[in-house]
């Protein structure tokens, strides 16, 4: 007889916890894949497919399958690959393409023809211009892939690096100093 | 004047250093050789220059116009005759150009025509705009353009206005000077804040280390008959910080992420009350302001320098030892060594310090942190350096966040008591800008991310539309052939006992489809017949397009003038040596 109870407490408690889990599992269904969005926030939203596939979205799913390496990415750099590396729990590997400095399409308006391919092309919809209008880059938006160049039947665009500014300047990382003719080197140091 | 202060927490008490400097009345500095003017010399958007080289500047000319609300306009310093305007080095830690007019002084100094405004009738507006218009920005260091600050907060009543004489920083004493000589002045300014703002009290508040700048400031209020409160605070670096003095005078303590105005407080500083007062009473847009300098030097003193003035030519004014090695521009705890010699006076230079090894000794190395604590001892912000020291060394952003390190106001307290000589502040200047340039990465990201998603979804959408109006187009083709192809087959019985005339062109097609061979004849000539049709109505089609542009000139080349003729020449004259080149991109076109 007890164990006959205890047997029906344990089927109750089973019953029980599988419809909680059962209504849990979908009142709480998380649509699409975290893993994918966290990846996708890590690469740098350029689009400008140098890792194979067609966007940065497409290329954090197939990491997320474990289908490809986490070192294809060059604008996202090896501090990319490190905050890949550190999310899935893969090794670092040295990026397969050399790495750039940040970049930003320029269009020589005197030759450009108004042909439209580079707006086709552009995958972050940077440029302006109308058919046999000369075209232009909107430089805050350009993410730098180059996308636009090969299409160029007039090879106007050029890329060129963004250079330091003083929008865009940083404070260096302190330096340790060890000898007093470094001082020199590093002047600031002194002031603050 | 008796009255309850408060106390803010940490502070040190740096030797001051200021007498050496506010013996000597204000002097005049003589026009300089050349005056290197940077467009961006205040907070927000950079003016526009509205002067080109080669032309000639009166002093106080708008040479550079505010780009948005939250920017002030830039003024030439002196009359002359523009150079240049380009990119010269900046008085900035980098080292880095920006864009600057050059002027060469032409002797003159003549002035635009100026003059009072008609204070009394101006609306609230009407004046803040002309702050704007004349390049009123804070004199504190900060540069904020002042017109921005002087709307009341809509939600909180204004209870205090804080104009800070505080000047806490040592060697600086252009604020004393000018409230001891020019206390009138600043006085009416504060009165145009205060009738901006309408605040309940106006505190004025003073070091207890100027007693002669405070006795001028009481005796002018007393002479104007306001009801501002001159206030002596105790010396104690950083005094003079706006939440700091805030604190001091009211108790009140301005949360993070918060402003100041969000408690009903504003503050100022003397000396953009006293520039206030003369955009509005004399219509003097600033064009030159008070800097001390100090340090190193024989002669040390204050004068009245014009903005754009390169550092080195007012340096020499006072006489520099020879062993000077460089120009520290602000204070010796938040200052910086400027990148040259050429580097321009600018709005937010109140203090040029002559650098040697004797006036500020070589720092002995940096020695590992001993977690004394003494820099959260001192911090006036309550925060803990030495923890965010560590996590910003150890470039771990989001713990130096937790720490709060965007309420450390790098006064440089924590630094000058570290017993082990850590450079906290530039660990902290190093963490901020890191995390500001990550998050400028991150929103140029996800606007990257957005503009993609959105045109791959307008890509999309305009397939599956092409698509739709190709079927309907298939559709409608399908059924005119089917008539087409009853009527011919009609045709075609017809024709067929008199002899097929169509079979000999059509014998190629016959073998192509090769299941044709094994139809029955009619269906064979209804597929010539259909053929030949759709010929026919493709060279009809295309005659009728030919006639149709030949029938049509070009509608706006009929009456050109000989202008235009003469453009259109030169166009195609372009054009045709470009052919080559542009052929490609028709084809693909």
């Amino acid at each position: 007889m007890d164990i006959l109870l205890a047997i029906a407490i344990m089927a109750l408690g089973a019953v029980v916890l599988g419809a909680a889990l059962g209504f849990a599992s979908v009142k709480f269904k998380v649509e699409g894949d975290p893993l994918v969005e966290k990846i996708e926030g890590i690469l740098p939203q350029t689009q400008c497919g140098q890792c194979g596939f067609p966007g940065c979205k497409p290329y954090a799913e197939a990491i997320a399958k474990g289908e490809v390496d986490i070192n294809l990415c060059p604008p996202g750099g090896m501090e990319g690959v490190q905050k890949l590396a550190d999310l899935l729990g893969r090794e670092v590997k040295e990026l397969e393409a050399e790495e750039k400095p940040k970049q930003v399409a320029i269009i020589d308006e005197n030759t450009c023809i108004g042909c439209t391919l580079c707006i086709q092309a552009c995958p972050v919809d940077a440029i302006v211009g109308a058919a046999k209008q000369m075209h232009t880059i909107i430089a805050p938006l350009c993410t730098g892939c180059e996308l636009c160049l090969p299409p160029c039947p007039v090879e106007c665009i050029r890329m060129e690096a963004i250079g330091e500014n003083l929008d865009n300047w940083k404070w260096k990382y302190p330096v340790i100093e060890i000898k007093t003719e470094m001082r020199k080197a590093a002047p600031m140091m002194k002031a603050a | 004047m008796l009255m309850n202060l408060f106390k803010f927490k940490g502070g040190v008490k740096p030797p001051t250093n200021k007498t050496q400097s506010n013996t000597l009345p204000i002097a005049q500095a003589p026009l300089p050789s050349r005056l290197i003017v940077p467009l961006h010399q205040s907070i927000g958007g950079t003016p526009r220059p509205v002067v080109k080289a080669g032309d000639h500047v009166l002093k106080g000319q708008l040479i550079g116009e505010a780009d948005g609300w939250i920017s002030a306009a830039v003024h030439a310093p002196t009359s002359g005759t523009v150079l240049e305007v380009a990119m010269h080095v900046q008085p900035h830690p980098s080292g880095l150009d920006a864009m600057c007019v050059v002027i060469e002084p032409d002797g003159k100094d003549e002035w635009i025509a100026h003059g009072t405004l008609d204070y009394a009738a101006m609306t609230p507006e009407a004046v803040r705009e002309h702050l704007q218009q004349s390049g009123v920005v804070g004199l504190g260091g900060a540069a904020f353009p002042t017109h921005g600050k002087l709307t009341a907060s809509k939600t909180v009543p204004m209870d205090e206005l804080i104009i800070n004489g505080a000047e806490c920083e040592p060697f600086i004493t252009c604020d004393d000077l000018l409230m001891r000589e020019r206390a009138e002045e600043v006085v009416r300014g504060i009165g145009i804040f205060r009738d901006l703002l309408q605040p309940k009290k106006v505190l004025i508040g003073i070091e207890d280390n100027k007693p002669e700048a405070a006795a001028a400031m009481r005796a002018a209020v007393d002479a104007l008959n306001e009801p501002f409160l001159v206030i002596q605070v105790p010396t104690l670096y950083p005094a003079g910080g706006a939440k700091q003095l805030i604190r001091v005078l009211t108790g009140k303590e301005v949360p993070a992420a918060k402003r100041s105005t969000d408690l009903g407080v504003q503050c100022f500083n003397v000396a953009t009350a006293y520039t206030a007062w003369r955009a509005i009473a004399h219509g003097e847009p600033v064009v030159s302001r008070l800097v001390t300098v100090s340090g190193n030097v024989h002669a040390p003193r204050n004068y009245e320098v014009l903005i754009g003035t390169p550092m080195g030519e007012l340096l020499k004014l006072a006489a520099p030892n020879p062993d000077t090695d460089g120009i520290v521009m602000g204070g010796p705890m938040m200052g910086f060594l400027v990148p040259n010699e050429q580097v321009p006076v600018i709005k937010a230079t109140n203090c040029l310090i002559a650098h040697s090894d004797r006036v500020f000794p070589p720092k002995a190395p940096e020695m590992p942190c001993i977690r004394c604590g003494a820099c959260a001892e001192v911090c006036p912000h309550e925060l803990q350096p030495f923890e965010m020291y560590w996590f910003s060394r150890a470039k771990n952003f989001g713990k130096t966040q937790e720490y709060h390190i965007f309420d450390c106001i790098e006064c440089g307290c924590c630094s000058f008591v570290c017993p082990s000589r850590i450079p906290l502040v530039q660990y902290f200047r190093f963490a901020k800008s890191e995390i500001w340039a990550r998050e400028r990465e991150k929103n140029a990201a996800d606007g990257a991310k957005t503009r993609f998603e959105f045109k791959q979804l307008r890509d999309e959408r305009e397939k599956a539309e092409k698509a739709e109006k190709l079927a309907k187009v298939a559709a409608a083709q399908a059924a005119k052939k089917a008539a087409e192809a009853a009527a011919a087959a009609a045709a075609e019985t017809a024709a067929a006992e008199t002899g097929a005339p169509g079979n000999d062109s059509a014998a190629p097609e016959s073998k192509a489809v090769a299941e044709a061979t094994t139809l029955p004849d009619a269906t064979l000539t209804t597929v010539d017949a259909e053929k030949e049709a759709k010929r026919a109505a493709i060279a009809a089609a295309m005659a009728r397009a030919k006639a149709q542009r030949d029938a049509m000139p070009a509608k706006n080349t009929e009456a050109v003038t000989i202008e235009q003729q003469r453009a259109i020449d030169d166009i195609e004259a372009r054009r045709a040596v470009l052919a080559p080149a542009a052929v490609p991109g028709e084809k693909t076109e």
